[in-house]
């Protein structure tokens, strides 16, 4: 049943130094603040799995805090490159990191296999690439009905997963709208979750489209308002695309990155004030 | 009326769009391509991003794949897992867009890394996104790519996407069951699959290039069409709605690498992410 407690003690209580950790968003509802946090406590040796490891992961990585990237699509949308990402591939800074690397269907069907109680998910895909030859987690299947060759991914069970919502009940049921990605699936795929949320209610008002999660299948909820910035919750938020613009530059040096990451993030607690 | 080579380019790949048709877009040059479509002959195309929001009707320029606006103006929005198995997968889809870092001969697409060692790479690149499979399953595949010697390659040093493998046969052998990269359309002009060999052929120019150029900033030996077409200049109709949909987009990125001039320049996800050059693809995100 979910707990409705602060940012901080939602991420101490879940995630820890080594565990493999899912932060899920689809350029909508990304949690940077959940992000923020984890950096904040300084947890190292972080398995990172996010299907589009944009901006909210390049801080991680930059932070120091993981040795694995689990991907399928690493850049800043719609500006470049992820600076502190490639950093640590090509050079080993901070840290030496670790990539698995996928499609977009490939990793959202290894996210269903988790949610599903399954050890791999089956799509047409991967068959030719070279991914198939450099990446663990694929293999080729016979459908034991057809005979048609098709493709094996294994499922992701992550530790945790972090993901952001509009809204939350006093009960600890979440609920979100708008693009909603893949963050059902990673949060039932999960042994753990956080999901930070704009705001509580009183009562749920029904959205097409909506996706709802009971609160039995949510381990902790904190309000964070605003939260997902720079990405947005549609109703609450715009995405600010200047700051994703903005990232270029602050990311393309490590001097430049570490003042950034040290005034916005270590000199803040998590509720935005000064410590 | 003057225009730039991204414009040619646009204008080129909005005039394949007929109206109805189901389009997977990634954002920069195929959005706006899309949405020039939309706003001139195909009023009815249907625009899906691999966010999950299919029949958007942007009425501005989305930066992303997963702007509000798009969201807010779909007939549907379905999640991740959904858009690609239930739309994508069974081949529900006319075009897919994509971008690329490196095309080969037969169309094969790099958007991974630069180099030969992919444990070691001279450039790391966003990745696959949602390509591999708008490459496999789209009914048909346009490629939007600059055309140089660093992207026109003899091999691509990563296949990360499959146009036609190594010739005739090879889509049917790996389930392929799109009909894979019918056209690509550089800065210069038009190339198509020979009907027999599958060789990417020239056969359009844009006003003003020359054959010689095209091959040039070729890779490999180039073949010619013997029907070589001529390609029309954007007319004064395309230019006045196409820069009307762009004074559109807010303050921000110039579509950032829009059509990267090289590797290393990414741009966007996914559709997939447009991967490296034109993703579609958060990628979202």
């Amino acid at each position: 049943m979910a707990e409705i407690v602060s940012l901080a003690e939602a991420i101490a209580a879940t995630v820890h130094d080594g565990d493999t950790v899912a932060m899920e968003g689809f350029t909508h509802l990304i949690p940077h603040a959940a992000g923020h946090e984890v950096i904040r406590q300084r947890r190292r040796g972080l398995t990172l799995i996010r299907m589009t490891p944009d901006v909210i992961y390049d801080q991680l990585i930059g932070a120091g805090c993981a040795g694995k990237l689990v991907f399928s699509w690493a850049g800043n949308p719609g500006v470049g490159s992820l600076h502190r990402f490639r950093d640590a591939v090509e050079n080993g800074w901070p840290v030496p990191l670790e990539i698995e690397e996928h499609s977009h269907a490939g990793m959202a069907n290894r996210y269903v296999a988790g949610a599903s109680g399954l050890p791999f998910a089956i799509l047409r895909g991967y068959r030719g690439t070279s991914l198939a030859t450099q990446t663990s987690g694929v293999a080729e299947i016979v459908c034991p009905f057809t005979g048609e060759r098709l493709t094996a991914v294994s499922a992701l069970r992550p530790d945790v997963t972090v993901i952001h919502a509009q809204q939350a009940d006093r009960h600890g049921n979440v609920q979100f709208w708008g693009i909603t990605g893949v963050q059902k699936e990673a949060v039932l795929a999960a042994a753990r979750s956080v999901v930070t949320v704009e705001e509580v209610v009183g009562e749920f008002t029904p959205r097409p489209g909506a996706v709802v999660l009971p609160a039995w299948t949510v381990g902790f909820v904190a309000v964070v308002p605003g939260g997902a910035h720079p990405s947005y919750a549609q109703g609450y938020s715009s995405r600010d695309n200047d700051f994703y613009v903005a990232w270029d530059a602050i990311s393309r040096d490590r001097a430049h990155f570490a003042a950034w990451l040290d005034q916005h993030v270590y000199r803040l607690t998590a509720t935005g004030e000064p410590r | 009326m003057s225009y730039t080579s991204d414009e040619m380019m646009t204008v080129t790949a909005a005039r394949v769009l007929t109206d109805g048709m189901t389009c997977f877009v990634g954002i920069g040059l195929p959005s706006e391509a899309a949405n020039l479509a939309r706003a001139t002959h195909a009023p009815g195309l249907v625009l899906i991003y691999e966010s999950g929001t299919i029949g958007a009707k942007p009425t501005a320029l989305p930066l992303s794949i997963g702007d509000g606006i798009l969201a807010e103006t779909a007939d549907c929005v379905v999640g991740v897992p959904e858009i690609f198995n239930y739309w994508l997968q069974p081949g529900r889809i006319d075009v897919g867009f994509l971008g690329a870092a490196q095309l080969d001969r037969f169309g094969n697409i790099n958007t991974t890394v630069i180099g030969a060692d992919y444990a070691d790479p001279a450039v790391r690149l966003p990745g696959a996104g949602g390509a591999p499979e708008i490459a496999a399953a789209c009914r048909e595949v346009i490629v939007i790519i600059r055309q140089s010697l660093r992207t026109f390659v003899e091999r691509v040093d990563f296949v990360t996407s499959v146009g036609f493998g190594t010739g005739p046969g090879t889509r049917d052998e790996l389930g392929l069951t799109g009909a894979g990269p019918r056209r690509v359309i550089t800065d210069l002009g038009v190339l198509e699959p020979d009907p027999g060999t599958l060789e990417l052929t020239l056969t359009g120019v844009f006003p003003g290039v020359s054959v010689a150029a095209a091959q040039d900033r070729t890779g490999w030996d180039l073949k010619v069409s013997a029907d070589l077409a001529q390609i029309a200049a954007p007319t004064q109709a395309e230019l006045t709605a196409l820069r009307r949909l762009r004074a559109t987009m807010p303050a921000g990125p110039e579509p950032a690498a829009r059509v990267p001039a090289q590797p290393g320049a990414p741009a966007q996800p996914g559709a997939g992410s447009v991967p490296a050059a034109l993703p579609p693809s958060e990628g979202a995100a």
